[in-house]
């Protein structure tokens, strides 16, 4: 016999429980080393990491002459491509974190907190600072054994480089951070010749002991007892919300595999009690004892224990994205048929439609009036009515316009201050004061809307123009 | 509770939510006791620096001689220099060539505002919208000209309206007729308008001379505007303005400001109202 399947069985059996004892719960004394184990999950993980990768990438990106995407805050203006966006269209700002926030409450009503498992940069930064301590320190035993060790020069040496590593992505991350508000090339340029400003010095700063801080040391704690997200999205987690879950009826009674006994025989439910979903968690969670505030969703837990129960011949998904509804013998409600798919999705559409009518109404120049309200109107000397108006125009070029305003062709319309036309400055806001007069008996009603227009070309010939509804009021 | 504490040894107070959540009976962290003695540290420091402690007749000034008054006055020089700048280019500028400057007038528009809100909101209306019996400032009828300079003028030596009561001088019939003209936009075309010499003043087409001062009896405004207008011209021919000798008299007078605003102030203030409704 070259193989023998049983005494295969047993070295898989002591294997698994050659490390069941190391494996602690979290109760926040002791620092968790969680082990790294492959699988799909963590496939998934480290794609969904990818989205931070334009974090540090895109402030390079160039338009025109400019950075693609810059926050301009001493100028207070915001570039998007080769859109500028003024404070004045910053509504759309809110409408996109109203899109943000419904997003996190409709993806965690349905999947729990994926944001946590695999977007939160706490989570990726964390999970990128431990890969590195694995590849420096080994397997979660020896760093444990490491720690408690002797200081010897050998791991001082290790130590010393897991620290740098982790500084330098801490401050990677602060400049990555900064040079969204101001130009990357620059920033890099006068960081090396120290001329960089306080303001972005402080920054990097707070960015590197932050990074450092949390991703190398408070890890888990973060969000155990930091953040307020764990605790906002553990209340949108409801019966119905699929979740990493462990199969108790079918895992229930847990029980040890016995060297030498057959699967025929066995009285015990699927869970060997290996421990190894534990050992996988990062938060240190025991997921058998149901959901809990500690579990961040990461379904790296479902990777070690479909591992084992592959090894074991037994079914895989014991621990599996499921519903407490499901697991306990209810259908599944249908999506279509949950008022909150509802309710989230048309938030979300909304806030799309409204930032989308945003963009496309985006003009290089705005006017607002402003209607003088005392008096309302003046009576002249000719029995016309006069109205008193405030025209602000908005420039959000980057040079000088001529703009020309008019008002439209109302008989007996005569229209004061707009002879010569307003020199909008570049970026800002130009006031001009005007009146309108329109004869006593031309006017109908006692108040009647009243547009205004504004026309100018830019240094190109282009046409730009805008338009704002006022009123003419008059004597009743 | 003490017998079934899921966390044992770890000096809890026994006191648990939510499975976890527990109340701590630990020392308080180094860290936190660091902060704390710091911060007493800060406040004995503060207490030198700073004015701080109240006494019976005062309180410690602390040495830096900070006061409050003192941050509000620097704050007010920083103002002024920034509108210093201004100022010195309006001291050597008429008035009107303030109005053809387009920055320099909407400056002066806004800070003379406090001006106009100190010394003539208070009959002119806050945005020149007049009050009863006193002139709107925000049309286009100026009884003595709506020139910047005009206006620089009626503001510096102040106006004084005249118009002798004619109540001996007309029968009741008469007044009935005049009123009547004057209502009608055409006072020229009645013949009492000459007899009685109200085209002396008002100008032998009605249209008011502003030299004198005397209002335009042909347009659309009334400088005693009420709600019963033939009421109202009535009671002016009948009593006057200003005159003396008719205790009924209707009072016009715009008070003389030479004497209590500067020359600039005054220059700041005709623009200020030339801008209400464009001036004339
Ligand atoms: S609990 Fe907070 S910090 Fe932790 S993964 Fe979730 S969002 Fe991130
Ligand atoms: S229990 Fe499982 S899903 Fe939850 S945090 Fe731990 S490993 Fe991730």
């Amino acid at each position: 016999m070259s193989v023998n399947p049983q005494s295969k069985h047993d070295a898989v059996v002591d294997e698994l429980y050659a490390e069941a004892g190391h494996w602690k719960i979290n109760t926040g004394e002791e620092k968790i080393h969680a082990k790294r184990i492959p699988g799909k999950w963590r496939i998934w993980k480290w794609l969904a990491s990818l989205v931070w990768l334009p974090f540090f990438l895109v402030p390079y990106l160039r338009w025109d002459d400019r950075q693609a995407i810059l926050f301009d805050i001493p100028n207070r203006q915001f570039h998007l491509l080769g859109v500028t966006i003024l404070p004045q269209d910053f509504w759309m700002l809110s409408l996109l974190l109203l899109f943000f926030a419904i997003l996190l409450a409709v993806v965690t009503a349905l999947a729990g907190r994926v944001w946590c498992g695999f977007f939160c940069f706490q989570t990726v930064w964390t999970d990128i600072f431990t890969w590195f301590e694995e590849k420096l320190e080994g397997s979660p035993q020896k760093r444990k054994k490491l720690d408690q060790g002797p200081l010897t020069f050998t791991k001082v040496r290790v130590k010393a480089t897991k620290h740098l590593i982790w500084i330098v992505i801490s401050a990677l991350t602060g400049i990555s951070f900064v040079a969204w508000f101001m130009d990357a090339y620059q920033l890099w340029a006068d960081l090396v010749s120290f001329n960089l400003g306080i303001t972005a010095v402080v920054t990097i700063l707070l960015f590197i002991g932050g990074t450092y801080g949390l991703a190398g040391y408070l890890r888990e704690q973060t969000c155990f007892w930091l953040c307020p997200y764990a605790r906002i999205q553990g209340v949108m987690v409801d019966n119905t919300t699929a979740v990493p879950t462990y199969d108790f009826h079918r895992g229930e009674p847990r029980g040890r595999v016995k060297k030498g006994s057959s699967e025929a025989q066995r009285t015990t439910g699927d869970c060997v009690d290996c421990n190894q979903c534990v050992a996988v968690c990062p938060t240190g969670v025991d997921i058998r004892h149901g959901q809990q505030e500690g579990c961040i969703t990461c379904a790296l837990c479902i990777d070690a224990c479909d591992a084992v129960m592959e090894k074991l011949d037994r079914p895989k998904g014991l621990i599996r994205y499921e519903s407490l509804d499901v697991l306990n013998g209810k259908e599944e409600r249908p999506l279509l048929k949950r008022p909150r798919v509802w309710v989230y999705s048309l938030v979300l559409l909304l806030s799309v439609i409204g930032i989308g009518y945003g963009m496309a109404t985006l003009d290089a120049i705005e006017i607002k009036v402003i209607h003088s309200r005392q008096p309302l109107y003046v009576l002249q000397s000719d029995g016309s009515i006069q109205n008193k108006y405030t025209i602000k125009v908005l420039n959000k070029l980057t040079e000088d316009l001529q703009v020309t305003i008019s008002a439209p062709d109302i008989e007996g319309l005569v229209l004061v201050g707009a002879e010569d036309p307003v020199t909008a400055r570049k970026g800002m806001v130009t006031p001009r004061t005007l009146f309108v007069r329109i004869p006593r008996d031309k006017l109908k009603v006692e108040s009647q809307p009243l547009v205004f227009y504004a026309e100018t070309t830019d240094s190109s010939g282009k046409r730009l123009s805008s338009k704002r509804e006022s009123v003419f009021i008059g004597p009743k | 509770m003490a017998d079934n504490n899921p966390f044992p040894g770890e000096n809890n107070t026994g006191h648990i939510w939510d499975d976890n959540l527990r109340e701590l009976d630990n020392p308080a962290p180094r860290w936190w006791m660091i902060a704390f003695w710091a911060s007493i540290l800060w406040v004995i420091g503060y207490a030198i620096l700073y004015p701080m402690i109240p006494g019976l007749s005062g309180y410690t000034k602390g040495i830096m001689g900070w006061t409050q008054m003192g941050e509000y006055k620097e704050g007010l020089d920083e103002v002024q220099m920034v509108r210093a700048e201004f100022e010195t280019k309006l001291q050597g500028m008429t008035a009107k060539e303030i109005l053809a400057d387009e920055g320099l007038s909407s400056y002066t528009v806004a800070s003379a505002k406090v001006l106009f809100g100190d010394n003539c909101a208070a009959c002119h209306g806050s945005n020149g919208q007049g009050g009863p019996g006193y002139p709107v400032l925000a049309d286009d009828n100026w009884i003595y000209g709506g020139a910047v300079e005009t206006i620089e003028q009626s503001i510096t030596n102040g106006r004084m309206g005249i118009m002798p009561a004619q109540a001996n001088l007309l029968t009741d019939e008469e007044l009935d007729k005049l009123a009547a003209a004057v209502m009608s936009g055409n006072p020229a075309a009645e013949p009492l308008f000459m007899e009685k010499a109200c085209f002396a003043c008002h100008g032998p087409d009605g249209k008011g001379m502003q030299a004198l001062g005397s209002a335009n009896l042909t347009d659309a405004i009334w400088r005693f505007n009420e709600a019963d207008q033939l009421a109202s011209v009535k009671q002016t021919i009948k009593h006057g303005v200003n005159d003396t000798s008719d205790p009924l008299t209707r009072e016009a007078v715009m008070p003389k400001f030479g004497d209590r605003l500067s020359k600039d102030e005054i220059k700041k203030l005709a623009v200020y109202v030339y801008k209400f409704g464009g001036g004339q």
